[in-house]
């Protein structure tokens, strides 16, 4: 840490470099992008975490949180300008590649426009959408953005704002997809999207030339909607974005909120809240395996990979008392106490672990068909995983290891032993084994765990009106599909100011028409199945 | 007439009071014995194999999934043929949330189930937009935009009460009228002349 202040220091006497809750560095959009290439050149600073758009209503800007590959360490850069009628920042597409759809998102949601990046159309709204709904003036009368039956306006071209060399900025058309382009749409209706994505895939005979994602047919503004709820109100949408990782999202949304409020919670707390994170990778993963294989042909798979799922979800049902939307994790520790057969039943669950996971690798993983058609189809190398933010079992496949409970060891992951997952090769067949060796890494750390829940309460005591004191917090945890990373900005009172929520989904989204380039057309199902996306996460 | 279907005791129904209306329609509007019985036959055969479109925007979606599997098992009633495409399927199980960008893609896959189709609303987001009912980009409940058949709350309803949510459509095909009026379709006409969409019969 040090010596990037130090560096910084030197070469940008301008920046202001402070020690907060992350080392935040506060920039001029001039300086910004020279700033950007020395973090990521010299500083190793090669993974965005997320950029998060802020209105502060005096001014409007980002804050990018960049985590280097190599020392582990967070980075936070805070860019602002104060025009509100155009404002623009430097764009700094060229250097991570994922940062270009963030950018998009930020557009979007405060009309920032980047200087140089290449595709300046709004990815969650409709083309026509009128205003920029996160700003803190937005006017959410409905008749401005009614809810309309009739198709919404589409087109081929998109802007782009380039620089030029008196300084001038013009704005350009491009074209996204040329009129010679042959252009097939998938979804957003379509049973291997896995929810609502839609692709606009360019086709030359069966090879793909290039593909055009649309995102937000499931956009429900869950961050707009957290500012007006106190905080643990907001708790209850991270059940409902990834459905699967409702737990991992919670526990990172409490932990994030205690670590504000300077809340302590008890070790049997932490015990359950890691278990039940455990739990649900296990069936996270157990359900990827059935879908995907489904995808692929081979239905039965989902029958027995269900049976495993099933039986996790008795054992929460009976603690957190639903199926799916538990909203067990509370500010303090957990809702309820476990359910007095928890401790039998995840023993029965270890016990037939073992068996079914040998029994999906014989019916499934040897298969001359199924390893035809995943191995060496949609390969992701190292370095273009970590530009792209491919983070979760899919970067790990790649062979970039990013599991942030060994890089970022939260509640009592540091003391656990299990192995981090990761493999070399980066195809369909390598995200598909690493799921299925992560099951049995979730099992070892539930072995460890079951029995030795030490007794103590499950939830101590908070105020009853929680205020967070004024300032910025960062949280960085492992979700079912990758790293799940939150930022809140308070400004003391009960409701968050700002609380952005930065999902594994949308940079595996971003980085399938980068896979899919060039590979056949019926191998879009394969490398989308097993990139393993989950569209109202990406959307929110 | 006691309408039940899946050999379900007629009492055990929470909700007969409506079918008993539907009865009496039906009864009112009076038909000759032949074409009575031929109805009963049609509708016998329409009740016990509905099949779903595969549609899911959200978490509702994969307690369908499970709905599919073995535990719960809709094979036993005859919906397992899930299609996943609109032409071949019968009913639509709206699960999860419309928000106004999938508005239009929605109101087109309805149009494009084939006669007759059905609607079931399933989950507190389908039926009000439930916890995102004040967001800017959610649609408040689908009754707006297509007409509903059965409502199925829960957020996500369990697959048990996804069951029951089928069982009350399958109740509600058996008495309708094939020839001649029908009591829910005519409901369907009014609302798709109160809802026009410009271009789907181009």
């Amino acid at each position: 840490m040090a010596n990037i202040q130090e560096k910084i220091a030197k070469l940008y006497p301008s920046a202001s470099v402070e020690q907060a809750d992350t080392l935040t560095i506060t920039v001029d959009d001039a300086q910004w992008h020279a700033l950007a290439q020395t973090l990521r050149d010299e500083c190793s600073m090669d993974y965005l975490v997320t950029i998060v758009g802020m209105d502060w209503k005096e001014s409007l800007g980002c804050i990018y949180y960049l985590m280097s590959s190599k020392t582990n360490e967070i980075v936070a850069v805070k860019v602002s300008t104060t025009d509100r009628e155009r404002p623009m920042l430097h764009s700094v597409a060229d250097l991570w590649r994922v940062a270009c759809l963030y950018e998009r998102e930020v557009y979007d949601f405060y009309g920032i426009i980047f200087i140089g990046n290449p595709d300046m159309r709004r990815l969650f709204l409709n083309i026509d959408w009128k205003g920029f709904p996160l700003r803190k003036d937005y006017d959410e009368d409905p008749a401005l953005n009614p809810v309309s039956i009739e198709n919404e306006r589409q087109t081929d071209l998109t802007d782009t704002w380039v620089e030029e060399a008196d300084g001038k900025v013009v704005k350009k058309e491009v074209e996204v997809f040329s009129p010679e382009d042959f252009v097939v749409n998938i979804g957003p209706q379509h049973p291997a999207t896995h929810g609502v994505l839609r692709f606009r895939t360019a086709v030359d005979g069966e090879e793909i030339k290039k593909i055009d994602v649309y995102m937000g047919y499931i956009h429900r503004g869950v961050e707009k909607l957290c500012e007006s709820l106190t905080y643990p109100q907001t708790l209850h949408y991270m059940d409902r974005l990834d459905y699967f990782s409702a737990h991992n999202y919670h526990h990172g949304l409490c932990l994030l909120y205690e670590r504000a409020a300077g809340i302590e919670i008890s070790r049997r707390a932490q015990v359950i809240r890691v278990m039940m994170d455990e739990l649900s990778r296990i069936a996270s993963h157990c359900l990827f395996i059935g879908t995907y294989c489904m995808d692929l042909g081979a239905t039965t798979m989902l029958f027995y990979t269900l049976r495993v799922r099933e039986q996790i979800l008795d054992i929460m049902e009976k603690t957190c008392g639903a199926r799916m939307t538990f909203n067990y994790d509370c500010i303090g520790g957990v809702m309820q106490d476990l359910a007095p057969d928890f401790v039998k039943d995840v023993h029965a669950l270890l016990d037939v672990l073992p068996a079914n996971i040998k029994e999906y690798n014989k019916i499934f993983t040897g298969n001359v068909i199924a390893r035809h058609r995943m191995e060496g189809v949609g390969v992701l190398s190292r370095e273009d995983a970590i530009s792209y933010a491919v983070t979760g079992p899919s970067g790990r496949a790649s062979g970039w290891a990013c599991d942030m409970r060994k890089l970022k060891p939260y509640s009592i992951y540091s003391e656990l032993d299990f192995n981090e997952v990761i493999a070399e090769e980066g195809d369909s067949m390598a995200r598909f084994k690493v799921r299925l060796l992560e099951i049995e890494e979730s099992a070892k750390i539930l072995a460890q765990l079951v029995d030795n829940i030490p007794e103590g309460e499950y939830c101590v005591k908070v105020p009853k009106v929680l205020k967070i004191p004024a300032g910025q917090y960062f949280e960085i945890v492992e979700g079912c599909r990758g790293a799940f990373a939150l930022y809140l900005e308070s400004d003391g009172t009960t409701k968050p100011y700002r609380l952005k929520i930065a999902p594994p989904c949308l940079p595996l989204a971003g980085v399938v028409d980068h896979i899919t380039r060039g590979t056949k057309i019926a191998d879009l199902i394969t490398i989308g199945g097993s990139l393993d996306y989950i569209v109202p996460d990406m959307d929110r | 007439m006691e309408v039940t279907t899946k050999s379900m005791p007629y009492e055990a129904w929470k909700d007969n009071e409506y079918i008993e209306k539907l009865v009496n329609e039906l009864k009112e509007s009076g038909t000759n014995v032949i074409v009575g019985q031929l109805d009963k036959l049609i509708n016998w055969g329409r009740s016990n194999s509905i099949w779903p479109l595969t549609f899911a925007t959200s978490c509702c979606g994969i307690e369908f999934v499970s709905l599919g599997a073995a535990r719960f098992d809709m094979a036993r009633f005859g919906w397992e043929v899930a299609r996943a495409s609109p032409r071949q399927a019968d009913f639509m199980m709206v699960a999860g949330t419309i928000v106004n960008r999938m508005v239009p893609v929605f109101r087109r896959l309805y149009d494009q189930l084939a006669e007759p189709k059905y609607v079931i609303a399933c989950g507190s987001c389908a039926i009000s937009g439930g916890p995102f009912r004040k967001s800017y980009h959610v649609a408040k409940g689908i009754e707006e935009i297509v007409p509903v058949d059965v409502f199925v709350p829960g957020c996500p309803p369990r697959p048990e009460a996804m069951i029951y949510g089928i069982m009350q459509l399958s109740r509600k095909i058996k008495v309708e009228k094939f020839f001649g009026g029908v009591n829910r379709q005519e409901k369907q006409q009014e609302f798709l002349d109160s809802h026009p969409v410009s271009g789907v019969n181009d």
